[in-house]
């Protein structure tokens, strides 16, 4: 009986540590700060370019994640991309007039949706389309933009040089 | 000569496939079984004593070796690139989604699965086996099924607990030898694990535990009933299962990634 006793003991322990393990992974090494359920409410916003941004992205105001994207669509109406995004439920008192913005968090990192706090006295609720975006900036189209104005500034450079001669 | 080639190789073939018919239908069995074993848990509670709580130490040693070596490694490498900073993120995503499971399974295969595999072996090679079903005792009901449940029961869990401490021996040796920021080392950690890579592991250790033990009860069940027998039942268990648990390791990545 107390060898019966000791062994439903030991295997306790270990079910218990086991369950203990696994409730740290999910918990403490993972990202989740908003539970299992998808609680929160929906904003969208239209954009012209999203540039690399994923599902799944987090929305950031002043750098605090408050939300994720949930899911990216292509609009044949307005001929642009539609971004889903899902907010908690903390954050719910973004004015209807701010801006959201496609950002890059370092050099190499991923993109994020930043939103920018306007003025307005109203809210965003469940459901609305922000008015104000402002598309991701791909950095192939930077680079040329950037080679092509030092091109013409060269060539007008060298042609004011030889102006007066 | 070449005729006598073909016919051995041909016969290899049948025997391969013959021995994953046997796999599958005794693995059908047990599962038809199964409702009836959770019925008698006192029995499965013994097995996963036998199975998990006493693999306890070697896992966790193990993890915790692992663990630091993935520390030593990963800050020797990300150094390089100036990265010493996300050391906790590598050393997190390569436990929880591969040396986790896959060390833990192969462990398993030796400790668990080789004790499982004589103990039924050395039960067939003294009739005992038998004298239960002279007592119209089923022997795979009454002795296979608790060990088979108690050991793909304990295998997530003993993973689970090596990916836990093998995370600390990251941090053991990155925070407190290495000079990583403990902030750093966690924040980006948690920033880059999804619940996804969690649940990887998780499915991964679970299949691993049920072809694991599924082996290990095969094998010894079928056991020729000779000390030589029971011998081979046990090699063949540790070879079939190292095999078996990269192969399905390979297959379930490729499915999950």
């Amino acid at each position: 009986m107390r060898q019966t006793r000791a062994i439903e003991l030991g295997t306790g322990l270990f079910v218990l540590l086991g369950f203990a393990a696994l409730f740290f992974l999910v918990t403490q090494i993972t990202n989740r700060e908003f539970g299992l359920g998808d609680g929160g409410y929906r904003l969208s916003a239209s954009f012209e370019q999203v540039g690399g941004l994923k599902a799944g992205a987090p929305v950031s105001m002043s750098g605090v994640t408050i939300g994720r994207v949930e899911a990216i669509e292509y609009d044949f109406d307005e001929y642009e991309a539609r971004v889903t995004m899902r907010i908690d439920h903390r954050f719910d008192r973004i004015p209807e007039d701010s801006d959201a913005g496609i950002f890059t968090a370092g050099l190499l990192g991923g993109q994020y949706v930043g939103i920018g706090p306007g003025g307005s006295e109203t809210f965003l609720a469940e459901g609305d389309q922000m008015q104000f975006t402002q598309s991701a900036v791909v950095l192939e189209d930077l680079i040329s933009k950037f080679l092509f104005s030092k091109a013409t500034e060269e060539s007008a450079g060298k042609a004011s040089e030889e102006a007066p001669q | 000569m070449f005729a006598g080639l073909l016919r051995e190789l041909l016969q290899s073939l049948r025997a391969a496939l013959e021995a994953l018919g046997a796999y599958s239908l005794f693995g059908a069995r047990l599962f038809m079984e199964l409702p009836r074993a959770l019925l008698r848990f006192d029995l499965i509670v013994k097995q996963m004593h036998n199975a998990g709580a006493l693999s306890l130490v070697i896992i966790m040693l193990s993890g915790l070796f692992v663990g630091m070596v993935l520390g030593l490694q990963g800050f020797d490498l990300l150094e390089r690139f100036g990265s010493e900073d996300s050391l906790g993120t590598a050393a997190a995503l390569g436990l929880l989604k591969e040396l986790g499971p896959v060390v833990t399974a192969l462990l398993f295969a030796g400790r668990a699965g080789t004790a499982l595999a004589s103990e039924l072996g050395l039960m067939r090679a003294t009739d005992q086996l038998a004298a239960m079903e002279m007592m119209a005792v089923d022997p795979v009901r009454r002795v296979v099924m608790p060990r088979f449940v108690g050991g793909a029961l304990s295998m997530p869990l003993l993973a689970a607990i090596f990916s836990m401490i093998g995370i600390f021996g990251a941090q053991l040796i990155g925070v407190q030898l290495m000079g990583v920021d403990p902030g750093q080392f966690w924040s980006q950690m948690r920033a880059a694990v999804e619940l996804g890579d969690v649940m990887e592991g998780v499915v991964k250790s679970c299949v691993f535990g049920v072809a694991c033990s599924l082996i290990a009860v095969y094998e010894g069940y079928h056991s020729l009933p000779t000390a030589e027998g029971v011998g081979r039942a046990t090699t063949r268990t540790v070879v079939i299962s190292s095999v078996v648990v990269l192969l399905l390791d390979y297959m379930l990545t490729a499915v999950m990634l």
